[in-house]
């Protein structure tokens, strides 16, 4: 303690311009921006300019030479293929979520009825499909689907059931999508609603038992409401992750067939990346813009609320 | 009471057993169908079983010098990414919860928003921007595969940013107003009390940083193409599907393999992961 002072006052002595200098770069409030500054620069360089760039990109024409305005738009609205996709994502999105939150939810209270002890167990094994990297998993369900050798089919011939279309029709295709999608989202939302129902405070059931309430009406008057927060907030972020969604569309269908199952990200793909019309892909995936942007001031709105509580 | 509640219990490991059968029937399937010869694979017996096991597979592809390229560069790319990840955010993290500065409420949440932004909004215009830059400097990004540690971060940082704040928002102030009256300076607090404090935390986002890096699949689809640029989920898919041909024994091994990294930490380390899991919504 008394070294510090001794070391700061012999630093003090030489030429003031200096001192000033070295005060500002001791300021806190001067270190804390430089400490922030490479996020700063991480997120303006490759988030915000990007994301103001495919604003300039979308008025472009094709050999980004030339300024059509909302041309790129317009014709977007003319094709058939533009409002399939706009059906197809919020098909997509909203199912998925929704299958999600209840499979999440009932698999939730399962294991959060099971003993404490088993509980750890139970959960490391449902957690699974969520930690897997999603271009993996989806390779296997598309071997699961595979036309001629599908293992499903297998097992609904040995019950004398026709062989499903899984991937080649468009309904059953689009069903798939939707199946591996929930496949892979429902234990995030088992995970978090683990935790929150953890947090509802065992009294509330013993008042509830008392009363004469059945378990339908536990779960109606007691658990839904002290859970409302948590099941709105993954539920938002969940849409924005589904509505963006490229893995599983992407390797399992593609698209096909004829462009039946594609949502926003792997038309944008197609026409911008493969079909070389940039503009026109940025134009598609601005479309997602208005969701993301409702879904996202909720949490926003959300997160500010609980930040004031606290 | 009792027997309801054990009713209750039966019935619970019943459902449970249900959806543990959905949920690990894939990556089960996977073991099953990577243990298979072509030939086992083609034959119209029971594909839920291995007559004839071999490790043919794992051997084909661990000596494949494609394969071996694939994972080399997922492995590079995955750890620089999460050294990046950790050296940007822990230190903006620190900045953001414990010294305010002009705007740090608002970069706050701007880095909270960031992590909304989904990837595949923003592919296009960085795959133009990439090429744009290719004609100033004469600096080729577009098929090099370090140009993914440059955007990878954009899928890491703000996420691990916003559970570091949360983690430093809930250590006591005492504790570093007692390190500065000891003349620790900002720097010192920071490595000495607040690293140490919130390490679950660290861990947590380091894994959050390894296993997104790990899984992205659009970028690297997007901006490599070269068999020697590719990471490993891009490469499986590319390199061992061969117009229509598609041999699947070779594709589920890889796959496998290419789950097993998460896979193992997971293993490990999974009350970290599910900590990094639930504090992005529940923390802040």
């Amino acid at each position: 303690m008394v070294d510090a002072v001794i070391q700061r006052s012999e630093v003090a002595v030489p030429a003031r311009r200096r001192t000033g200098l070295r005060r500002t770069m001791q300021r806190k409030s001067t270190v804390a921006f430089l400490m922030a500054l490479p996020l700063i620069l991480l997120i303006g360089l490759f988030v915000v300019y990007p994301a103001l760039y495919s604003l300039h990109l979308a008025t472009l024409n094709k050999s980004m030479e030339r300024f059509v305005g909302l041309d790129n738009f317009f014709f977007l609205f003319k094709r058939e293929t533009f409002w399939m996709v706009v059906q197809q994502s919020c098909i997509f999105a909203i199912t998925a979520v929704i299958f999600k939150a209840i499979i999440g939810f009932i698999v939730a209270h399962f294991v959060h009825n099971v003993p404490a002890k088993g509980q750890r167990k139970w959960r490391g094994m449902l957690l699974v499909p969520w930690v897997i990297p999603p271009a993996m998993s989806t390779l296997a369900w598309l071997w699961l689907f595979d036309p001629s050798y599908s293992a499903f089919n297998w097992v609904l011939a040995v019950f004398g059931v026709g062989p499903v279309p899984w991937t080649g029709d468009a309904n059953w295709a689009r069903l798939s999508v939707i199946l591996v999608n929930v496949w892979i989202g429902a234990p995030f939302f088992m995970i978090m609603y683990l935790a929150a129902l953890k947090s509802v405070p065992e009294q509330l059931y013993e008042a509830a038992a008392i009363d004469g309430a059945n378990w339908w009406q536990r779960i109606w008057f007691v658990t839904l409401p002290m859970m409302r927060n948590i099941i709105a907030i993954t539920a938002l972020f969940s849409l924005i992750v589904t509505f963006a969604n490229f893995d599983i569309v992407r390797i399992l269908t593609a698209g096909g067939p004829i462009d039946r199952t594609h949502v926003f990200a792997t038309w944008a793909f197609w026409l911008g990346i493969q079909g070389g019309d940039i503009p026109l892909g940025a134009s598609v995936s601005l479309f997602m813009v208005p969701i993301l942007a409702v879904a996202a001031i909720f949490i926003l709105r959300d997160i500010s609320k609980r930040g004031n509580e606290a | 009471m009792s027997r309801d509640r054990r009713w209750a219990l039966r019935w619970s490991y019943f459902f449970l057993v249900l959806f543990a059968i959905f949920f690990l029937t894939p990556p089960v399937y996977m073991l099953i169908t990577s243990l298979k010869t072509s030939a086992e694979i083609s034959a119209a017996t029971n594909p839920w079983w291995v007559y004839h096991p071999t490790l043919s597979n794992y051997i084909e592809l661990l000596t494949s010098p494609s394969f071996l390229t694939y994972f080399r560069n997922s492995a590079v790319v995955s750890v620089i990414v999460v050294s990046l990840t950790m050296l940007i955010s822990v230190p903006a993290a620190f900045a953001l919860s414990r010294m305010k500065f002009w705007g740090s409420a608002t970069l706050a949440t701007g880095v909270f928003l960031t992590y909304l932004i989904p990837e595949t909004l923003l592919f296009l215009p960085l795959f133009k921007m990439f090429a744009v830059f290719n004609e100033w400097t004469d600096i080729q990004l577009i098929n090099r595969w370090w140009v993914l540690l440059f955007v990878y971060p954009t899928l890491t940082v703000p996420f691990a940013t916003w559970i570091m704040i949360g983690y430093f928002a809930s250590i006591p102030k005492e504790l570093d107003e007692a390190a500065l009256i000891d003349g620790a300076g900002w720097l010192q607090t920071l490595t000495k009390i607040f690293i140490p404090v919130a390490l679950p935390g660290l861990i947590a986002a380091t894994i959050f940083a390894f296993t997104v890096s790990w899984a992205q699949f659009l970028y690297p689809l997007a901006f490599t193409t070269s068999a020697d640029q590719l990471v490993l989920p891009v490469g499986i898919i590319t390199s061992l599907i061969k117009g229509d041909v598609f041999n699947w024994g070779q594709i589920m091994t890889g796959a496998l393999l290419g789950a097993a990294p998460p896979l193992i930490i997971y293993a490990f380390l999974m009350d970290y992961y599910i900590a990094g899991l639930t504090a992005g919504a529940t923390k802040g």
